[in-house]
């Protein structure tokens, strides 16, 4: 098979091709690797490991030849540098971190070897994933593989697993870990025409992901298909003795529940998601996603998350206190960036400000800030409560439905550069739609549903119960089929 | 309550950033941008409820107290700016 004919397979379809031996591992791992070395204009790669990749390859190929095969065997995949890999530069984006080369594995990705997956490299984010359009990050922007028809303008993939949804996107790898905190898997994966599942709080061990906010951060895969999504999920998540806040439940087979029929199940549409100065293609799309659902036999009820405008208000109290906190180890003394300077608190002063970039320290400030002395109970405990009614909101919408349907973004990726002219708060509100699920710990997909009217990709999420992603999988592939979305970006990055 | 270029070198100050003079005012700016956007949740009602620090109901377990990793400082300073003799070398801190 031709490299290209390799790289476009699904990760379904070429795991049933290494299986078969229809092609090694080995043919497939080059594949992706001359694929990555020719897109270098994505900058979806932050560090490229071929002879890494080569390596397990050839192992994986010695395991399916003696019948050894595991659930991801020989399949190569791309990880977001949040991801702590033995031996390999993990830099979350940041200068703070510089060649930090970590000697332990994350537990996701210790899972994902174990079932004899092969890393391709390290994706480009947001500086510790803190951004929605990946231009944070110390590396420069990964650009969106998709353009708008007849245009030569460079879009943003989304953020903060910006490199992870392009990666996808552009068939540089057959699927890719990712992160989210507050819409950092939906989002991009939305902006690309892929699929982001971000499971529910606890899934998948935060051990060795560098922590942005601890009690939202959760780890998940973005994919090309729903079934792709489960398939990697599986492998991914899994209770770790090594996160105190890790799950001790047993992993499903999600992709079992891929293709199984969703009659009877009853979708809550939120009225709350119906926001000010919404596209029309966007209110036109989630009209459709309804219809698409109600066709596959399930139920259609209206429902009331009342306190949804003020999930993001109390996200950039929670996110950011919880990040003052973690980001305070970065001192410049174990590992990293360490700055010259007259004395101990200089020094610490130098490495933070040289090491970090403007978003994450406007972040750092702000959580120090609702930390402080006098205000804590004005706005942190204030942002705790509110949560608790957010939470409350689903608990409520979950007795009379089974799951909800949402759209994923509020727009279509739009042109790098952008960020420049807005606001933060402007900037913020593109999480609108996927941040409260963040703060009540339920699991929400995104999956794409359609072209907007400039040929650009558009998502719709589905956000369920708690440790329900079987439901998700379920009405995801029902979404899936229905939008028949087969629209690939053309190639005008390779060379 | 604005935030004024003092609070922000204060709060620079006790987030360890050394935010130059000249990026005072502007972050002031932005930060009460921002604060001004938050300060909406005070419309929220909140009496009685209990605040949410975790995202999902469950007890933290409690674990053995024994050493289950260690003992191997090379792997421990591989990433140190400066080591020697097993130990991190920090800026000198009293004189």
């Amino acid at each position: 098979m031709a490299g290209s004919e390799l790289t476009s397979l699904t990760l379904k379809s070429a795991l049933e091709g290494l299986k078969s031996k229809k092609f090694s591992s080995t043919e497939i791992t080059q594949a992706h690797v001359d694929a990555v070395a020719a897109s270098k204009t994505l900058n979806a790669y932050v560090l490229e490991t071929p002879e890494r990749a080569l390596q397990m390859a050839a192992a994986a190929d010695a395991r399916i030849a003696r019948g050894e095969a595991g659930l991801l065997e020989g399949a190569p995949l791309g990880i977001k540098d949040l991801f702590c890999t033995e031996g390999y530069r993990t830099t979350a984006a940041s200068k703070i971190l510089g060649d930090f080369k970590p000697t332990y594995e994350s537990t996701v990705t210790t899972h994902l070897w174990r079932d004899g997956a092969v890393m391709l490299g390290k994706l480009n984010l947001d500086e510790f994933a803190m951004g929605s359009t990946n231009e944070t990050s110390a590396f420069g922007p990964v650009a969106n593989p998709w353009r708008a028809e007849g245009s030569n303008q460079t879009l943003t993939p989304g953020g903060s697993s910006g490199g992870s949804a392009a990666a996808v996107a552009a068939d540089l790898c057959l699927g890719a870990t990712a992160t989210d905190t507050g819409g950092s898997i939906r989002q991009p994966a939305a902006f690309t025409g892929t699929v982001g599942i971000k499971p529910t709080y606890g899934r998948c061990s935060r051990w060795g992901i560098v922590a942005f906010a601890s009690s939202l951060d959760q780890a998940g895969p973005i994919a090309k298909t729903v079934e792709d999504a489960a398939i990697l999920l599986r492998s991914m998540a899994g209770h770790d003795p090594k996160d105190s806040t890790s799950l001790p439940v047993g992993v499903p087979d999600f992709a079992s529940f891929v293709g199984k029929s969703v009659k009877g199940l009853r979708i809550g549409v939120p009225k709350e998601y119906r926001v000010d100065g919404m596209p029309a293609e966007i209110e036109a799309l989630w009209a459709k996603g309804i219809e698409w659902l109600k066709e596959a036999g399930c139920e259609i009820v209206d429902v009331s998350l009342p306190h949804t405008k003020y999930a993001l208000p109390t996200y950039y109290i929670v996110a950011p206190a919880e990040a003052s906190s973690n980001l305070a180890r970065y001192d410049g003394m174990r590992y990293g960036l360490r700055a010259e300077g007259k004395t101990l608190t200089e020094v610490y002063e130098n490495t933070r400000g040289q090491g970090f970039g403007d978003e994450v320290k406007r972040r750092i400030m702000i959580g120090a800030y609702v930390l402080s002395a006098g205000y804590y109970d004005a706005y942190y405990l204030k942002a705790q409560k509110v949560r608790r009614r957010i939470a409350d909101d689903f608990k409520a919408a979950f007795e009379k439905c089974d799951a909800l349907l949402t759209p994923a973004t509020p727009s279509a990726a739009f042109a790098l550069g952008v960020k420049d002219t807005m606001d933060p708060v402007q900037m913020y509100l593109n999480d609108v739609f996927t941040v409260t699920a963040n703060l009540a710990g339920v699991p929400a997909m995104s999956v794409p549903a359609g072209l907007d009217k400039d040929g650009l990709p558009l998502g719709l999420q589905l956000i369920g119960r708690t440790l329900d992603e079987e439901t998700l999988f379920s009405l995801g592939g029902a979404l899936e089929k229905a939008a028949d979305f087969r629209a690939k970006p053309k190639t005008w990055w390779k060379g | 309550m604005a935030i004024d270029a003092a609070t922000v070198r204060k709060v620079a100050i006790l987030a360890r950033l050394n935010e130059p003079e000249a990026r005072l005012e502007p972050l002031a700016r932005e930060l009460n941008g921002i604060m001004t956007w938050i300060e909406q949740l005070a419309e929220v009602d909140t009496d009685g409820v209990e605040p949410m620090a975790s995202a999902v109901d469950h007890k933290l377990p409690l674990r053995e107290d024994i050493v289950t990793e260690g003992g191997d400082p090379s792997r421990v300073l591989a990433n140190a700016p400066s080591s020697k003799d097993n130990f991190f070398v920090v800026p000198k801190v009293v004189e």
